[in-house]
């Protein structure tokens, strides 16, 4: 029956890559990564060999706590658990508990987070190779360990299921869980700074986590190494109760949300026209009012609105580091480049429901307008801030006709960019009511190359107004940052009306394929 | 509804050796039949037979290989923006722009073919009340269940009165009251001079509503006909059992009896 289950869950494995090479060079692609970052870890481990051993496994317990605890709540809040076995189709299958329970738990290890976490985890005998003894207690740890995060992930998931199973939840815990990423630099920085105080709190940290779930199985070589082999047994024996008590909460609950299953909450929140009030009422108005409605209430686009007031963060601790604040003026500019790329795969976001483009047939230059204007009721006001406001603030008034006219420049002219590109390059991207940070299998190298491209293009364009600004930097000559501006506002404007109405053509054209490409990324 | 100014006897809608193969598997194999305007067409054919990628290629979704299309006389792919004026389309296992509310939705798709906002605001509310869909106009479309999501999905192919509709599994996971409601609306329609062209596999209800129907399977037009000619005194599902094959015995399944 276990048996039965990992033999589906490969099965499905294999088939979705039947579906087309590029989903099987995406996985690929995703596993060398993961694979990658798993090698680079294991022979930070063959280096602990060389430390002290009380040392080695204090980083070790800590750094297996931290990735269970990363099992116990990233699912939560970004990804969800692997649902390719969910436990609510086989409500109908008259299978035992116990065995279902088991199947599901392993087919964890089918997957390549799953397989990572195992390799990664049974590596940590590495770091004991000189004692046979202890290294095999270190193998018997760290698949323990790993069966510990997969269990984790299932109870948490399960658990949560309730709160979790709301779209809203979803949706903002989603964008949320994202803010640490981009704050990754200055969290570093921070927190290398204060580097020796995190060591010497480690011990404590360390005798803690090692009685509890997080990093009991981690601490077992320890205790061997150190001469305390009945304090290992003892917490061998605690850990396999914590991995119990884990598993049976997840049964109970899982059975529970079995037997009731749980129907689909609906919002009763009722909207009003929103932003149909605001636009006029022409086809381009339209185009605009929807778009618009996504920019808030999709996260899919809400992540891009996230980033605004996280960018300046990390540009500021940037700056701060390298010790010129002048690194804040790559702010307008950089913002105005990010909101007209956010619009570059808009065709792609719309996924299917671009057949009511196609079938209404709205002129292609409409729609580019309608959703250049949604996208610039936002992407303005931001960029024209980032411009103006760090010259500003740090007294050098004198840059500030050239920073805005390349601010001026990326914006517009990346909205134009932005309008043909969209008009002929799909890719997937997360499907509506996705996660906006999934990314989805196979997605690789299109999307890669077309994204590469937009950008480059974006960055090519900015040349002449960028080369002004050096001119002014170099001669001193306040002239040329005065063109700057209005060479960066003009070409901005004439790429502006040039990439829509060739967008629109475009579309005009290839709407019946443009549909047929997206409708294959579903 | 408005009546149709065409010439007297143009069909509502014209196919001429329509074909579509996607690599290896021919999907539509050369079709040609004629939709009378004014008639209520059925168009069935088992799982895969082509009804959906013929129905695309009619109403501007995709590209033929081969042959042509003409809706009240347009040329469907020489002047797709005239002839997709003329038509509403129920395209099937396509999304919606589900973050609007209902409302919204309607809204939009008759701002986007042009009309005039109180007219759409209009024909919004009428929709909706006539379609059961008022309580639930102001919630987001993510949020509603799949009958409703077809019924908003019809109100946006009618909200510009077009000529020809053509409606892809309109009943799909529609409630019995709902698909009432809307055979109702469909059968004044087609009394008013509109032309529907549905596709359906389930034949009782085409026998019932349709006063036309062509059979297709694997890419070919087997039958094409008014409803008594296509049934020749059968049922219809008879008549599309013979016509399309593939029933097997049922003297396989002995252990199936309980007793």
């Amino acid at each position: 029956m276990v048996a039965h289950l990992l033999r589906l869950k490969l099965a499905l494995l294999r088939n979705s890559f039947r579906r087309s090479p590029w989903q099987l060079v995406g996985v690929c692609i995703g596993a060398l990564y993961g694979l990658g970052v798993v090698v680079l870890l294991i022979s930070g481990i063959v280096y602990l060999n060389e430390l002290e051993a009380g040392l080695a496994n204090q980083i070790l317990v800590a750094a297996v706590s931290a990735v269970t605890l990363g099992w116990a709540i990233i699912p939560l809040v970004a990804f969800g658990v692997d649902l390719t076995l969910d436990p609510a189709r086989f409500t109908t299958f008259t299978l035992p508990r116990r065995k279902l329970a088991a199947g599901l738990l392993l087919s964890g290890f089918i997957g390549i987070p799953g397989i990572l976490t195992l390799v990664l985890f049974a590596g940590q005998t590495l770091a004991w190779r000189q004692h046979p003894g202890i290294a095999a207690t270190a193998l018997l740890g760290g698949v323990l360990g790993a069966l510990m995060c997969l269990a984790l992930a299932r109870l948490t998931t399960t658990s949560m299921a309730r709160l979790t199973g709301s779209r809203r939840f979803r949706e903002i815990a989603g964008i949320v869980a994202f803010i640490p990423v981009i704050l990754l630099g200055p969290i570093f920085a921070t927190a290398a700074q204060g580097m020796d105080a995190v060591f010497e709190l480690l011990p404590q940290a360390v005798l803690v986590l090692g009685f509890s779930p997080l990093g009991v199985f981690a601490a077992l070589p320890g205790d061997l190494a150190a001469g305390q082999p009945l304090l290992g047994a003892a917490r061998l024996v605690l850990g396999l109760v914590y991995l119990v008590a884990v598993i049976w909460a997840w049964e109970r609950g899982l059975h529970k949300s079995m037997e009731n299953p749980m129907a689909p909450r609906t919002s009763s929140k009722a909207v009003g026209m929103g932003a149909f009030g605001l636009f006029p009422s022409t086809p381009r108005g339209a185009v605009a009012a929807r778009a618009l409605t996504y920019w808030l209430k999709d996260p899919r686009y809400a992540a891009s609105i996230v980033v605004v007031p996280l960018l300046p963060v990390v540009i500021w601790f940037a700056a701060a580091n390298t010790g010129s604040p002048a690194a804040m003026l790559v702010l307008g500019p950089l913002l105005g480049i990010l909101m007209a790329f956010s619009i570059s795969a808009d065709v792609s976001y719309d996924s299917t429901a671009f057949s009511l483009h196609v079938l209404t047939g709205v002129r292609g230059v409409d729609d580019r307008a309608g959703r250049v204007l949604a996208c610039a009721v936002i992407a303005l006001p931001v960029t024209l801030l980032a411009a103006i406001l760090p010259p500003v603030l740090l007294d050098m008034g004198h840059m500030l006709p050239a920073i805005l006219g390349i601010s001026l420049c990326a914006l517009l002219a990346g909205l134009g960019v932005s309008s043909v590109a969209s008009a002929r390059f799909t890719y997937a991207v997360p499907l509506p009511g996705e996660s906006p940070f999934k990314t989805p299998p196979g997605a690789g190298a299109r999307m890669a190359l077309v994204q590469l491209a937009t950008f480059g293009i974006m960055g090519l364009l900015l040349i002449p107004s960028l080369g002004l600004l050096v001119a002014q930097v170099l001669t001193g000559n306040q002239l040329f940052g005065w063109i700057a501006l209005a060479v960066g506002v003009v070409e901005g404007a004439v790429l502006l009306v040039v990439g829509i109405r060739l967008g629109g053509r475009w579309l005009d054209a290839r709407m019946p394929e443009l549909f047929q490409n997206v409708a294959m990324n579903r | 509804m408005s009546i149709s100014n065409t010439p007297e006897g143009t069909p509502a809608l014209s196919i001429r050796s329509l074909g579509k193969r996607f690599g290896e598997n021919v999907a539509v194999n050369g079709i040609s039949l004629d939709v009378p305007a004014g008639s209520f067409f059925g168009l069935v054919g088992p799982n895969g037979a082509g009804k959906t990628t013929a129905l695309s290629m009619a109403t501007g979704l995709l590209r033929p290989d081969a042959g042509q299309v003409w809706l009240n006389g347009i040329d469907v792919w020489a002047e797709p923006l005239r002839a997709k004026a003329a038509m509403g389309v129920l395209a099937d296992g396509v999304r919606l722009f589900d973050r609007l509310s209902g409302r919204q939705l309607v809204t939009y798709a008759g701002l986007l073919r042009g009309m005039d906002r109180d007219t759409v605001k209009e024909r919004t509310d009428d929709l909706l009340r006539v379609l059961d869909l008022e309580d639930a106009g102001n919630k987001l479309v993510v949020d509603y269940s799949a009958g409703m999501s077809k019924k908003i999905a019809l109100a946006t192919a009618l909200i510009h009165s077009p000529r020809v509709l053509v409606l892809d599994e309109p009943f799909e996971a529609v409630d019995p009251v709902s698909a009432a409601n809307i055979r109702d609306i469909l059968a004044d329609y087609v009394s008013h001079g509109g032309t529907v062209i549905v596709s359906s596999h389930v034949m009782d209800l085409v026998q019932r509503m349709c006063s036309h129907v062509a059979v297709i399977a694997g890419g070919n037009l087997l039958a094409v006909g008014t409803v008594d000619e296509v049934r020749a005194g059968a049922s219809l599902e008879e008549r599309f059992v013979d016509l399309v094959g593939g029933r097997g015995n049922n003297e396989g399944l002995s252990w199936l009896h309980t007793s």
